[in-house]
Order: C-alpha cells, then structure tokens, then sequence
C-alpha cells in the first residue's frame, strides 16, 4: 500500500437491476416466527414529484430488545440441494432486514422493538438514481424516543418518527425530496 | 443534480449528466449525527457460513453448463480507513453475462440470456480480508439516459464492514474500456483520481492458467465503527 492513510472507494449506484441479487426470502421478516412482542413497520417511499418509488431497496440494523448490538449470522440460510436462498431459521434474532419497494413503493418489516436505550429501527436506503446510500432512522412511537428525536431533529423531528397506526403495528413513509423531505443523517468523523 | 460533469482531464467534454437522480437526490444536507458513541450505527449486522456457501464465490458454476464469455477471476482486499484488513464480512455482486443482458425481467435489452449464467455471487472476506470470485467479464449495454447511451462493462458490488456506517454500495470497471470517458454514472464521482479508484487493474499474477485473466481491485470502507477490540485479532 503507498497510501498510508487510504480515502473510501467511491460509492455508485445499486442500478434497477439488483432485485435478483440483494433481496432475500423473509428479508423483513426480522422477528422470530410467532413471537408475541413483534411489531409492523411499513411505509412508502416518494420522490420528489410525490410518486412512489418502486426500485428502492432498504436495509434494517437495531439492538435487539435485550439492548445487545452484537447481532448474530443466520438472517438467510441457503439450501444444500439448490444452492438457493431460504428464509431465516426463524428462531433468532439477528437485527438485519432488507426490503425491496414493492410496483407501489411500499414496503414492510416485521420485527421486535428496539430496546428503549436506541428506540429506532437504523434504515439504509438505496435506489436507482441516488449516487449514494442515505441513512435515516425510524423512531417506533412509544418507546421513550421521542425526546431524544426532537433534540435531534427539531421541527423536522416528525419525518423520523414511525406512528403507530393500530395495535403493534407503525407507519414510517420516505420523501427523498422535496415537501416533507425525510431527515437522512450521516455519521462522519 | 448538477447540469453537466466536465471530464477535466479532456477539456471540452461534456459528460451527460445522471438524470435518474433528478427526483431522487434529498436537496437537503445530511443531519450529523457522528458524535454519538451510543448510535447503533457504529455496530452492524454479522453474516456467516449460514450466508454463504464455497460455490457462491465462482458465478461460472451455478448451472449444468458453462456461460459464454471471457472467464475472469477478480480478487483484491477490503481495508478499513486506518488500512486495516476488514475480515468475515459480506461481498456481494451482481453483473450482466457476456452479452450485457441482467437476468432481472425488467431488463429490455435485446440481447441474449445465457441459460448457464445468472451472475450473482457472494463470498466472505479472510484473514486479510481478501475476496476472491470467478466469473465472465460483463457485456456493455445500453440505456436511457441519452442518446447513445452506453454503460462500461461493470460488476455491482455491495459490501459490509464491521459497522452499519461502512455499508459500500458501488461498481468495478474495467482498465482500458473507452466507455469510462462518456459514462453518466462513474462520473457522479467528479474527481479523476477517484474515478480511477474505482477501475480494476488487469493482473497476470491473478491469471490462471489456459483458464481465466485476473483483475486485482482493493476497496476502501468508510466510517466509523465502535472501537471494540477486533474479534480475530490475537492478543
Ligand atoms: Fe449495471
């Protein structure tokens, strides 16, 4: 290496073509089958015409409800016949999901709810056009978050705040542009 | 967006710009948050041998017979920003066979599917953290963006580091391919020496012999992680 002090590759787009690559079965599937506690978080992304976006791909990364960050491997399997993606064992918790937008831009997690230390659902999103990933983050109303969000974003705080729409279940909608615009955050140095 | 990319190492050219971000790109600038020792996002997802199994690694074997194309083997190592082997994380990649032809529904091109190549693969990096797979060199094609608007042969790579804030989306070209000079999407990166980056070098050394050419490409992963003690080292 000559360089002693390397800068980051560049970041491109993931394109329209990813669908067969990145997505796996049970991606928003995070919450082990049948738990009682599990919630729904889901949502719509939209441009900046308002239109939904029906190539977005977004990751999830939390504590787990213990309040742990280690995570653990096993958020798909693969099958020993076909070499195939399978869907998660379904017992653990592994912290990670990935959900592709739906033709109508929407899209769905079920999981547990971050421990009330990190309330929020830590969301990476990519997308055809955009050059580079944003950040943001999903604060699931109710868990005491709501304090640390407006000290966060203030009168913006809203667009980061997934409501709760009916029992266990909590709506977090993106506006990449525009009206509205969704708090996309980064982490530098 | 910007309205036009000058590529200043030939003066007068104008690349078009990348217009598919025109109502995507957020006009607002990120919030940091980068302080927060307690963020989530200085941890991140772990993957394993449950991901990923040896044959992911070598896309030139995922069906009966052998795709069509020139074999390449692709190899390089994943470092952190203070030059540190980024070990056991997740590479994946996704690329068009020989013919420039994704095997996703939505592309149009009216090119050949190869019935012998899907063109996913995924592996995990080693001690070094080195990846390694096998594949074809990809076909250009075209696309939308303007007229004559032609992508440089490209492979999609996606990776992880040890922390949510390393994620690394991006693509690798390849040297010599006269389409880098015109390609919207590279040049969304405005600085040549960067662009470079992003450009594999041919390496006989990866060659394997009367079997595939070998490109040597080494990826840089930004951000911060919690400053945890690294698993694998040995004390
Ligand atoms: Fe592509």
């Amino acid at each position: 290496m000559t360089d002693p002090v390397p800068t980051p590759t560049p970041t491109q787009t993931v394109g329209p073509f990813y669908g067969y690559a990145l997505p796996f079965p049970g991606g928003g599937e995070v919450a082990p089958a049948g738990d009682p506690a599990a919630i729904t978080v889901h949502g719509y992304v939209y441009d900046g015409a308002g239109e939904p976006v029906p190539d977005a791909l977004l990751e999830f990364w939390q504590a787990a409800p213990d309040g742990s960050l280690a995570g653990r491997p096993g958020s798909w399997r693969r099958d020993p016949a076909s070499g195939g993606l399978l869907p998660r064992d379904a017992f653990g918790f592994t912290g990670f999901g990935r959900v592709p937008t739906g033709a109508d831009g929407h899209w769905t997690l079920r999981t547990l709810p971050p421990p009330p230390a990190a309330p929020y659902l830590s969301i990476c999103l990519f997308a055809r056009g955009l050059s580079r990933h944003l950040f943001t983050r999903a604060y699931v109303e109710g868990l005491g978050g709501e304090r640390e969000l407006t000290a966060l974003a203030a009168e913006r705080a809203e667009t980061l705040l997934a409501r709760r729409e009916g029992a266990g279940v909590f709506r977090f909608d993106v506006r990449l542009q525009g009206e509205g615009e969704t708090v996309f955050l980064s982490f530098g140095h | 967006m910007t309205d036009v990319v000058v590529d200043e190492r030939t003066p007068g050219r104008v690349v078009d710009p990348y217009r598919s971000g025109a109502l995507r790109v957020p006009t607002r600038a990120p919030l940091a948050v980068g302080g927060d020792p307690e963020a989530v996002e200085l941890y991140g997802p772990v993957f394993g041998v449950t991901e990923v199994s040896a044959l992911d690694a070598d896309l030139t074997r995922h069906h009966v017979g052998e795709p069509h194309g020139e074999r390449i083997t692709v190899s390089g190592r994943v470092l952190d920003r203070a030059g540190r082997p980024v070990r056991g994380q997740l590479v994946e990649i996704w690329q068009a066979n020989a013919s420039g032809r994704y095997a996703h529904r939505r592309d149009q091109h009216p090119a050949p599917l190869d019935p012998n190549f899907t063109g996913t693969g995924r592996c995990l990096t080693d001690a070094e953290g080195r990846y390694a797979f096998t594949t074809i060199r990809p076909g250009a094609y075209p696309w939308g963006n303007h007229e004559n608007a032609w992508r440089p042969a490209h492979i999609h790579f996606s990776l992880f580091g040890r922390a949510f804030t390393q994620r690394l989306v991006t693509q690798m070209y390849f040297p010599g391919d006269p389409l880098l000079a015109y390609d919207p999407i590279l040049h969304t990166v405005t600085d040549a020496a960067e662009r470079d980056r992003l450009v594999a070098a041919y390496d006989p050394e990866l060659s394997v012999q009367d079997w595939s050419l070998g490109y040597h490409w080494d990826i840089v992963l930004d951000g911060p992680a919690a400053t945890l003690p690294d698993p694998e080292a040995t004390p």
